[in-house]
C-alpha cells in the first residue's frame, strides 16, 4: 500500500482534510480521514455505498459541518458554515441529481441568484454574452437561451459545470456524474474535466464505474466504512487493487443457512419484461425468468439502473409487465394488485423506507399492523387487543429497539426503522418476502441483524429475494446469486463465487458503455 | 467476528419524555382551552351568554359548520381539501326544496310529492354523487385536488342556481294531504330540549370518531394521508379510499344543507357560500395537518365550536361584524401558527 498523506498539506495541495469525523446521532459517518485535493489535478473516491464518500464531499463542500478534524484550504484552516461560504472560496459541488430549473434557459440557470442589474433591470445582453463565452471554454454548442429541459442530460452536466465556472470555482466536486450518461457523453465530459485540470482546476470525482475513472484520475483514495483504506497515485494502481481496498475483508454478515431441505417453488418468473416506468420506451427488466424455492435465499446483484427495483415492483404488483408471467406456488398471479399479493402471500419491502415504507404520521405499531389489519378486524371494527397482540410479537420478532408500539417512528434509528418495514410485511405471514436494497442506510450491526433475521424466516420455510449493490452482502446468506445488468441476467453464481467474479458480470468493474 | 447489536439510544432515551409537561399539555390540548377561555371572556362580559339557552342557539349555528367540518376533517386527512361543500350545502338544500315543491312528470300527467325521508335520502346520495364526482376527477384523473374541487364549487353554486333562476324555495313545510309535512323538523324540533341539528351533528361526530379509530379503513384513511405510496405498497387501497371520502364529505355536506334549509325554512341557492373556508378554518384550528394524516374528530369539533362560541359572542356583546371577521381570521392564523410549531419540530 502507498503512503498515507502525510500531516502537513504540500505544495499543489488546494484543499486537504485532516482527521475528519462525522456523526449522526449514534452512527459514525466518518472515523478521522485525511484526504487531499492537488491543483490542476483529478482526485477519485472511491467506495461502496455507504462508505461515506457523499458525507466527506458535503463536508468539503460546506453543506455539512465536520464533528471533528479541520478542512484547510491554501494551507490555512477554514470553516465553511454553509455552502455558499465554500462557494464563495471556490469550492463547487455538482450533485447526482442536477440542480437546475429545468423551465428556464441556460442564460437564466447560470446566473441564477446573482443576476446581473443595471439600473432598469437583468441585463440580459451581458448575461447571454458571457454565457456564451462560457460554452465556447468549454467547446460545447449550447445556445444560452434553450430551456433546460431541452438539453440531454450530459448537456445540463454541462451547464451545471459552467455555471460552477462563472463563479470561478477552482475546486469542483463530481458526484457520480457520468451514471445517467451515453457513451459519448461521458466522452464529452472527460474532455471538458481534461481541460479544466491544464486550467488549473482541481476536480473530485466520484464514481461507481470503476474503469472509467480509472481513465481520467491522477490520485484514487478508498474509503470503507468511514475510514480512508488507502491511498495511490494513478501510475501505482489498478482495478483489482480498488476493488481490493474498497471491499476488503466484510464484517460478518452471516452464511447461507443449512442443514434443512428446501421446499417446493415458491416464486417462478417467466419471461418478465418491464417498461421504463419514466417512459423512455425500452425495457428496464428484459425477459427475466428465475425461481426461488420455499426456504430459498436468492440474492440480485446490479448496479444503480440495472432494473433491480423495477423487477421486484413489478413482481409484487406495483409496476405493470409488458410480457411474461409471475407464478406464486404454480398459480398465475401476473397483473394482481398490491393488495391481491399480500393476501396471496407475496410482499416487497421498498428500497426507500422514508418514501415508501413508512408512514410517519403514525406510531411504530401502526405502521407494524398497516398491512394486515384484516388480521384483527372482526366484522367491521378493528380490535386494540388482537392488534396490541400482533404489534408486541411483530417487536419481538424482529427484535425492534423501540419503547412500544406507541412510539413515534421518528424516534427510531435507522435499522430499526427498517426492521419496522420488514416486520410490517412479516405480519403478512408471507411464501415469498422480496426485498430491495434491504440494507440501504443502515448500519452494519443492523445488516447483520436484518440478514441474520432473514435467514431464520428462510429456514422456516419463506423463500427470500434481496436486492443489494453491495458485494459484500451477495456473499452473506444467499444460497444464489443472481447478477443483473441492464434488464437481463447476466451471471448465476453460487455462495462460493468471489467478489471479483459478481463484480465482472455486473459490469461495474469493466466499463458498460 | 461476531455481531454486537446496535445499541439504539434514542429509544431508551425517549422513554423519560413521555411524561407529558404542564406545557406539553397545554399545546395538545390548545383548541379546548381556547374553547374555555372564549366561554370564560365572554360568560364575564355578557350575563346572557352563560346560559343554557343560549349554549343551545350557539351549538345549532355550529351544527351547520360542524357537519361540513366533519367532512372536511376526513378529505385532509386523506391529504386533499374539498372547496365545494360550501356550494354542495347550497345545492343540496335547493335540490331538498324542489322535491319538496313536488315533482312534475309531464309525460304520465301527475305531480310526485316524496315524503320527508325520501327527500332526505334523495339529497344525501345527491352530496354523495358530488362528491364522487371530485374523488374520481381526483384519484383518477390527476387532478389536483385543489382545482378539482375549485371547478365543482363553481359547478354546483351554478346548477343551483339554474334550479331556482335565482330565486328561494320558501315553501318547504309540505302539507298534510299530501303527506310530505315534516321537513322543519330537522331545523326546529327539540329531543329533550337539544335542537335536533345538534343531535345530528353529535351522530355523525360519534360515527365518524368510530370510524377513524375502530375501523380498518379509518387505518387505511390516516396511512394513506400520512404516506400514499407506503400505504399502497401496504396493500390499502389508496385510490378506493380517497373516492369514498370525497363521497363521505359531499353526504355531510348534503346533510348540512338540509338542517340549514329547515332551519331557515327557505332553500337559496346562494347559501352556505364561503362556509368551505370556516370548515377548513375549524378543522385546522383542531389540529390537523393540512398536509394529511394528522387530525381527529374530537379537535375538529372543538375546532368548530370554538369558531361558532367566538363568533356568536362578539355578536351577543355587541361587536360589530367587520370586528368578528378580523378576529376569526386572528384565530385561524394563531391555530394553524401553533400547528407549525408542533410539526415542525420534530
Amino acid at each position: 500500500m502507498s503512503a498515507l498523506p502525510e500531516d502537513g498539506p504540500k505544495d499543489d495541495v488546494v484543499l486537504a482534510a485532516r482527521n475528519v469525523a462525522k456523526s449522526y446521532g449514534s452512527v459514525h459517518a466518518l472515523k478521522g480521514v485525511n484526504f487531499d485535493i492537488h491543483r490542476g489535478q483529478v482526485t477519485t473516491l472511491f467506495g461502496e455505498n455507504g462508505a461515506g464518500k457523499s458525507t466527506l464531499m458535503k463536508i468539503l463542500s460546506g453543506v455539512e459541518q465536520p464533528t471533528l478534524g479541520e478542512i484547510i484550504l491554501d494551507g490555512e484552516p477554514v470553516v465553511f458554515a454553509s455552502s455558499s461560504q465554500a462557494r464563495d472560496r471556490g469550492i463547487s459541488i455538482i450533485h447526482q441529481e442536477l440542480s437546475l430549473a429545468p423551465n428556464m434557459n441556460v442564460r437564466d440557470n447560470i446566473f441564477m441568484g446573482r443576476e446581473i442589474m443595471t439600473a432598469t433591470g437583468v441585463d440580459f445582453a451581458e448575461e447571454e454574452r458571457q454565457t456564451r463565452l462560457l460554452m465556447a471554454e468549454l467547446e460545447e454548442d449550447i445556445d444560452p437561451l434553450t430551456p433546460v429541459e431541452d438539453l440531454r442530460l450530459g448537456q445540463q452536466q454541462i451547464v451545471e459545470i459552467a455555471r460552477a465556472l462563472s463563479v470561478n470555482s477552482r475546486i469542483l466536486i463530481m458526484d457520480e456524474p457520468t451514471s445517467a450518461l451515453s457513451a459519448s457523453e461521458v466522452e464529452v465530459l472527460f474532455k471538458v474535466i481534461h481541460d479544466l485540470t491544464g486550467r488549473g482546476v482541481s476536480i473530485v470525482y466520484i464514481s461507481h464505474h470503476l474503469e472509467e475513472a480509472l481513465q481520467i484520475t491522477h490520485h484514487a483514495v478508498v474509503l470503507r466504512d468511514g475510514t480512508m483504506t488507502a491511498y495511490a497515485e494513478r501510475k501505482d494502481i489498478d482495478l483489482e487493487w480498488i476493488v481490493r481496498h474498497m471491499v476488503g475483508d466484510n464484517f460478518d454478515l452471516g452464511s447461507p443457512p443449512t442443514g434443512y431441505e428446501m421446499g417446493e417453488v415458491s416464486l417462478k418468473i417467466e419471461g418478465l419484461k418491464v417498461p421504463d416506468p419514466g417512459g423512455a420506451g425500452y425495457s428496464v427488466v428484459d425477459d427475466m425468468s428465475f425461481s426461488v424455492r420455499a426456504g430459498e435465499i436468492v440474492c440480485i446483484y446490479g448496479l444503480m439502473g440495472a432494473g433491480r427495483t423495477e423487477l421486484l415492483e413489478s413482481v409484487a404488483g406495483r409496476l405493470a409487465a409488458t410480457a411474461g408471467k409471475v407464478l406464486l406456488k404454480g398459480r398465475d398471479i401476473t397483473g394482481q394488485s398490491i393488495a391481491e399479493c399480500i393476501r396471496d402471500g407475496l410482499v416487497l419491502v421498498p428500497e426507500d423506507r422514508q418514501r415508501d415504507g413508512l408512514v410517519q404520521t403514525m406510531t411504530v405499531g401502526r405502521n407494524l399492523s398497516l398491512a394486515s389489519l384484516g388480521a384483527f378486524t372482526r366484522g367491521l371494527f378493528t380490535s386494540a387487543a388482537r392488534e396490541a397482540g400482533l404489534v408486541g410479537a411483530a417487536i419481538r420478532k424482529v427484535h425492534i429497539k423501540t419503547d412500544g408500539g406507541a412510539a413515534e417512528i421518528g424516534s427510531l434509528s435507522g435499522g430499526n426503522q427498517q426492521k419496522v418495514v420488514i416486520g410490517k410485511m412479516l405480519a403478512t405471514e408471507p411464501e415469498v418476502i422480496l426485498l430491495d436494497e434491504p440494507s440501504r442506510g443502515i448500519d452494519i450491526g443492523a445488516k447483520a441483524e436484518v440478514f441474520k433475521l432473514l435467514a431464520e424466516r428462510a429456514r422456516q420455510g419463506l423463500a427470500v429475494v434481496y436486492t443489494t449493490s453491495e458485494v459484500g452482502e451477495c456473499l452473506s446468506i444467499a444460497h444464489r446469486i443472481i447478477v443483473m445488468r441492464r434488464g437481463r441476467i447476466s451471471a448465476e453464481f453460487g455462495p462460493d463465487a468471489t467478489k471479483e467474479q459478481i463484480m465482472a458480470a455486473s459490469g461495474e468493474a469493466v466499463h458498460a458503455h | 467476528m461476531s455481531v454486537t447489536p446496535a445499541i439504539d439510544t434514542k429509544a431508551t432515551t425517549n422513554g423519560s419524555k413521555r411524561k407529558k409537561s404542564f406545557v406539553e399539555l397545554l399545546f395538545e390540548g390548545r383548541a379546548f382551552f381556547a374553547l374555555i377561555a372564549i366561554v370564560v371572556v365572554f360568560s364575564l362580559m355578557s350575563p346572557n351568554y352563560f346560559t343554557v339557552s343560549n349554549f343551545l342557539i350557539m351549538a345549532s349555528h355550529v351544527a351547520i359548520f360542524g357537519l361540513l367540518a366533519i367532512g372536511m376533517l376526513l378529505v385532509i386527512l386523506n391529504g386533499g381539501i374539498d372547496l365545494s361543500v360550501g356550494s354542495t350545502l347550497g345545492f343540496a338544500g335547493v335540490v331538498a326544496g324542489f322535491l319538496m315543491q313536488g315533482v312534475t312528470l309531464p309525460q304520465f300527467g301527475i305531480i310526485l310529492y316524496p315524503s320527508v325521508w325520501v327527500v332526505v335520502i334523495l339529497t344525501c346520495l345527491l352530496g354523495a354523487a358530488v362528491g364522487a364526482v371530485n374523488g374520481v376527477l381526483i384519484a383518477y384523473l390527476r387532478v389536483p385536488a385543489f382545482v378539482a374541487t375549485l371547478g365543482v364549487l363553481y359547478v354546483a353554486r351554478g346548477l343551483a342556481l339554474l334550479m331556482t333562476n335565482g330565486l328561494t324555495y320558501n315553501n318547504l313545510g309540505g302539507r298534510p294531504e299530501l303527506g310530505n309535512t315534516g321537513f322543519d323538523w330537522l331545523g326546529f324540533n327539540r329531543l329533550a330540549g337539544v335542537p335536533i341539528g345538534v343531535l345530528v351533528l353529535f351522530v355523525f361526530a360519534v360515527v365518524c370518531h368510530v370510524l377513524l379509530t375502530r375501523t380498518a379503513f379509518g387505518r387505511w384513511l390516516y396511512a394513506s394521508g400520512g404516506n400514499e405510496r407506503a400505504a399502497e405498497l401496504s396493500g390499502v387501497p389508496v385510490k378506493r379510499v380517497q373516492i369514498i371520502v370525497y363521497m363521505l364529505c359531499g353526504m355531510c355536506a348534503a346533510v348540512a344543507g338540509l338542517v340549514l334549509s329547515s332551519q331557515l325554512t327557505s332553500a337559496g341557492p346562494t347559501a352556505g357560500t364561503t362556509y368551505e373556508l370556516t370548515a377548513i378554518a375549524a378543522v385546522v384550528i383542531g389540529g390537523a395537518a393540512l398536509t394529511g394524516g394528522r387530525g381527529t374528530v374530537i379537535g375538529t369539533m372543538l375546532g368548530a365550536f370554538v369558531i361558532g362560541f367566538l363568533s356568536d359572542g362578539l355578536v351577543i356583546i355587541g361587536v360589530s361584524a367587520y370586528w368578528q371577521t378580523v378576529f376569526t381570521g386572528a384565530v385561524i392564523v394563531t391555530a394553524v401558527l401553533l400547528n407549525s410549531i408542533k410539526y415542525g419540530r420534530r
